[in-house]
């Protein structure tokens, strides 16, 4: 980017809600299926089908909210959202509009160099999904030039939260760490799968530049199609540099929707001119008022797991870990609870973070078994890592213990008790095996003394060998050394 | 007594005494709207297998030992509630060959009790109307006087009830559907509370004013069929969860104790002389039944209408977006969706729902909202009050039910006088309360050869259904006004 | 509160209904004619009155979060106006 502009950017997200049926009728809210085969008259909109709304989702409401620090109103209700379109049953969508169940509030979140950021929310508002439209036709599966569309209902009144944020984002690198920290969030809070490749997190964002220091907003854009993480990367940083090269040639940008072409790289206009849209917003008269109690919320608040960032913080500025370390444990949520059970067993984050993400990791790699599912216990890890503290063994050892782990051989302790694998430290012991090894390799004592000092290597590693790897391999270089050349 | 002719306490106590079976009166009524139906018109379907298959159920529930509240009673549904496998047209082209794959919760709650589904019956198409004469699936003609209007829009039900082609009908009110065809067919029509009676399954005119009810003969018809539809359903949010006071075991004889509120802005004269005498005289009566009359005022039941025909429209502009050619129902091809939308709901809607569309979509639409849709939620709520305050002074409101009796075909042209008829019902609507008409004397209007039934309109607080009942039995004990003339077709063998 | 025209076509075109010009003009005059009456409203004084959505009051009715059975898909498509296989099928879809 131009060093005399700055990006301004918005992100409105459509997130669907875990939940075992629809917001409004007991069809079951799962992805895929036979099309057509999840719908009933409430969410195909039958003739005098009513809706009656999902407790779970609300709830899932209030904790998102909350974890995010939003205010949750005393008082919420429904509104229908008027605006005709064949995927939508209902031709009006139930949604909120003006006393939404969340207001306000903030995502937090880290960037690759560790800078924590913070981006406030408008609202999150709670609503229905729509029916899915296969445009054919064309032969491209796009809109433009079907001839015909199919519609299949079984995603009609999935549970939706929109979440709109301020436009506190400044560049594509914030918008991908503000959307990995509110993923990371929901799916931790077990409101959403939130799987982009599965619709369950869908994300539009609106982008304008202006210049440096300014505090006025430039005219913006929306963006939408934007199908992954990496997409919303691509999509924002060139609309960034169209508009850039558009007002650096003195031209305007024009308020508009635009799509991102994944295979083209650009966006391009999909609605030049903005219908106004006049959804004539008013009260559901099919349902009826929510009155959250103050002793829910409180309930829930007290309820939330740690989120991310809160995670983020301890383990960089607490335990000592790099963003790095830190984001992969993070977005690996039981492999999180693992580590912490391990630090807390065996109070050695560096160790932890270094057999959690080391062997541990590979290890569960090798085998496709999440690490927490293996039979390596934390209680059992933090016993080796003591092995490992207290010099009882060698890190040769505990690696080939962590692999015996694995396979089930339980506590590494007893191993080690059972087996005699404890390092051997005692120096007249490793004075017996080098004196043995000298006089076995009177050739590489003499290219030792003539000033091969590499040859020291080899000779250790003998006595090693001859210790079955048991030997301190500290105290075997001291008194090599000093034989050698005393 | 003709079996036809029965009230639905009867036949149920002749059908659990195993007297007669639902088989035969299941017959009789069929066989009595196959005679009539040529020229009254009340059913859209006449279910003769349905209704035969539903009679075998109950006599064999019956003989199992079951004692079932309206065993073999023949019922007629009006085509706005769902019924599984039945067509469900709500009196429009656009679901003309529309079957429902589900049933409505107040019409399964009176099958569970053992009712006979007849037939669908006839109606202004989705409710809106106050004559029957804006189904687009038939003509149904008044009982009393062929040349006639049953009323509207549960005109099919009533004329159905009045006709002795079914002992229930049910009905939905709006704004006075069920009570305005009650009062011009001789029958009793009874809106409870909203919310008492499961919307859920009735095609939505506007949803927070929607409520079923029935039309009998009877007002101890109207309290069994009441008592066994009312009650919190699920599927319905607004369904009130409050328990249901019983009614039709608490009937009264007298009215002593009651005080009955007569409101000072519906004063009759200007009904004409012969229908002002026949209000003056009811409530004479419901004072010789020991009711202490006293004035009330509700000085903004005048907006009653004006408010209704902004909330009501605007709701409906919503409730009937879904009917647009993509799922079931009509469709009109066209070059685009929209398009097929535009056309499809161009050719499905008759003139009076499009008129009611544009206005609540105008009312809805930016710039118009708070002028419009706010400021009649908010007369709503004056109106609301009004009623509160006048029963602090009283337990019933007695008032007329419509404002003059059944009309000829087409003399209502213009929309705002058709409106009008509403006038007396609306305000109870608006304000939730429960409210029954019962026939309360004849009148034969100018140039007719025959004289029409007028209706007394009982109005209680919200959730007070047994008194409206109970006052409203004890009123047609006393003065039985509907035995005084008989339809003008005559009954088998009568 | 207006006593302005309505216009007609606009409100039509958001209510998706085609409107042949006779019917403009029909609607037109009688929409007028009816907020005329409801102009009657502009003397009440609301300033101090709270909007009634619903006259009995109720708060939170919700449905616990479990799955019931759905429509048999034969049933479902057998009322379509025009399907292929498992799908609705509509005219082309043309973005607004
Ligand atoms: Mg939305
Ligand atoms: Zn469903």
């Amino acid at each position: 980017m131009s060093t005399n502009w700055e990006a301004v950017i918005g992100i409105e997200c459509h997130v669907e809600l875990r939940t075992a049926s629809k917001m409004f009728c007991g069809c079951a809210n799962e992805f895929g299926g036979e099309p057509n085969t999840k719908v009933c008259p409430v969410c195909l909109a039958l003739p005098g089908a009513l809706p009656v709304p999902n407790s779970a989702a609300i709830e899932h409401m209030i904790a998102a909210g909350l974890a995010f620090g939003a205010e949750i109103p005393a008082f919420s209700k429904f509104d229908r959202k008027n605006y005709f379109y064949p995927d939508m049953p209902k031709d009006y969508q139930i949604s909120q509009y003006d006393m939404p169940l969340t207001q306000g509030g903030t995502v937090r979140y880290w960037l690759e160099d560790g800078t924590m950021k913070a981006c406030r929310l408008t609202r999150i508002h709670l609503e229905e999904d729509t029916g899915k439209s296969t445009h054919a036709g064309s032969g491209d599966g796009r809109i433009a030039g079907s001839t015909y569309s199919l519609v299949d209902f079984n995603r009609a009144g999935v549970p939706l939260m929109e979440c709109v944020s301020e436009p506190d984002i400044r560049s594509a690198d914030e918008a991908v760490a503000y959307l990995e920290a509110l993923r990371r969030t929901l799916q931790q809070l077990g409101v959403s799968d939130v799987k982009m490749e599965e619709g369950s997190l869908r994300c539009d964002a609106n982008v304008s530049i202006r210049p440096l220091g300014a505090t006025e907003y430039g005219t913006k854009t929306e963006i939408k199609n934007m199908n992954s993480f990496r997409s919303v990367h691509r999509a924002i940083t060139s609309e960034i540099e169209r508009q850039i090269a558009l007002v650096e040639k003195g031209e305007r940008v024009v308020q508009e929707t635009r799509g991102w072409d994944e295979v083209r790289g650009v966006t391009h206009s999909m609605r030049s001119k903005e219908q106004a849209h006049d959804y004539r917003y008013f009260p559901d008269p099919d349902l009826v008022p929510m009155e959250i109690a103050r002793e829910i919320v409180e309930k829930v608040r007290a309820s939330l797991p740690e989120l991310p960032h809160a995670r983020f913080e301890r383990y960089t500025s607490q335990l000592g870990l790099d963003v790095k370390q830190a984001t992969q444990l993070i977005d690996n949520l039981p492999l999180a609870q693992y580590f912490d059970a391990v630090v807390a067993a065996s109070n050695n984050p560096k160790q932890a973070t270094n057999f959690v993400l080391g062997d541990l990791s590979r290890l569960a790699n090798e085998h496709e078994t999440p690490v927490h599912a293996s039979p390596v216990t934390p209680e059992h890890l933090a016993e080796l890592i003591a092995l490992v503290e207290g010099k009882t063994i060698n890190s040769k050892i505990a690696k080939e213990l962590i692999e015996r782990m694995w396979r089930g051989d339980g506590s590494p302790k007893a191993i080690v008790e059972k087996e005699g694998l404890a390092q051997t430290s005692d120096p007249a012991a490793i004075e017996r095996f080098v004196d043995d090894v000298l006089a076995a390799n009177e050739k590489s004592v003499a290219d030792y003394r003539a000033g091969k000092t590499n040859v020291m290597g080899f000779l250790v590693g003998q006595v090693m060998k001859a210790s079955k790897g048991k030997a301190d391999p500290a105290l075997v270089n001291g008194v090599m050394k000093r034989k050698l050349e005393g | 007594m003709e079996i036809i002719e029965r009230s639905a306490a009867q036949i149920a106590r002749e059908v659990n005494a195993r007297s007669l079976s639902a088989r035969d009166v299941t017959e009789a009524v069929l066989a009595r709207i196959d005679a009539v139906e040529g020229e009254i018109g009340s059913y859209v379907s006449v279910l003769h297998e349905h209704a035969r298959a539903a009679a075998a159920r109950v006599d064999e529930r019956v003989d199992a030992g079951e004692s079932l509240p309206l065993a073999g009673v023949p019922l007629a549904v009006k085509d706005n509630m769902c019924l599984v496998g039945t067509r469900t047209t709500a009196g429009s082209k656009m679901l003309e060959h529309w079957r429902a794959p589900y049933t409505a919760t107040a019409v399964q709650r009176l099958l569970d009790a053992g009712c006979v589904p007849v037939g669908k019956a006839n109606m202004d198409e989705f409710a809106m109307g106050s004559s029957c004469e804006n189904s687009a699936l038939g003509v149904t003609r008044n009982p009393y006087d062929l040349t006639r209007v049953p009323g509207g829009s549960s005109g099919g039900s009533a004329a159905a009830v009045a006709a002795f082609e079914a002992a229930i009908g049910m009905g939905s009110d709006t704004g006075g559907s069920i009570r305005e065809p009650a009062a011009f067919c001789n029958l009793v029509g009874f809106k409870p509370t909203y919310g008492r009676i499961s919307r859920y399954g009735l095609i939505a005119f506007a949803s927070s004013l929607d409520q079923i009810g029935p039309l009998t003969r009877t007002v101890e018809d109207a309290a069994l069929a009441y008592d066994v539809m009312a009650g919190k359903d699920p599927m319905d949010a607004t369904s009130i969860d409050r328990a249901v006071e019983p009614t039709a075991t608490h009937l009264r004889t007298d009215l002593s104790g009651m005080k009955v509120g007569l409101v000072k802005q519906f004063g009759t004269s200007e009904l004409g002389g012969e229908i002002d005498a026949v209000y003056r005289k009811a409530y004479q009566d419901l004072q010789a039944l020991g009711a202490e009359l006293v004035e009330v005022e509700l000085p903004t039941a005048d907006y009653g209408l004006a408010t209704y025909y902004l909330i009501a429209p605007a709701e409906c502009s919503s409730n009937l977006a879904r009917f647009d050619g993509v799922r079931y129902g009509m469709r009109v091809d066209g070059a685009d969706v929209h398009d097929m939308y535009e056309k499809t709901r161009a050719a499905g809607f008759g003139p009076e729902v499009k008129r009611r569309i544009l206005i609540g979509t105008y009312a809805l639409s930016s710039g118009y909202y708070d002028a419009y849709y706010v400021r009649a939620q908010k007369a709503r709520t004056l109106i609301a009050r009004d009623f509160e305050r006048a029963f602090a002074q009283c337990d019933l409101i007695a008032c007329p039910a419509a404002s003059s009796p059944a009309f000829q075909f087409n003399a209502k042209s213009d929309p705002y006088s058709m409106y009008l008829m509403d006038y007396y019902t609306i305000p109870m609507s608006l304000a939730g309360l429960p409210a029954l008409s019962v026939p309360c004397g004849w009148t034969t209007p100018a140039g007719a050869d025959r004289p029409m039934p007028l209706g007394l309109q009982l109005t209680a607080p919200l959730f007070k259904e047994r008194d409206v009942l109970a006052a409203a039995h004890a009123y047609e004990q006393k003065t039985q006004h509907a035995a005084a003339h008989k339809p003008a077709i005559a009954t088998v063998g009568a | 509160m207006s006593s302005e025209k309505i216009d007609v076509r606009y409100v039509a075109k958001l209510a998706r209904i085609a409107l042949t010009d006779d019917e403009v003009e029909r609607f037109g005059a009688q929409l007028g004619d009816l907020l005329e009456h409801v102009n009657a409203l502009s003397k009440l004084d609301v300033s101090q009155v709270a909007a009634t959505a619903q006259v009995v009051e109720s708060r939170n009715v919700e449905r616990v979060d479990e799955t019931r059975p759905c429509l048999d898909r034969e049933t479902v498509l057998e009322e379509a106006p025009q399907r292929q296989g498992g799908f609705f099928r509509v005219p082309r879809i043309i973005a607004e």
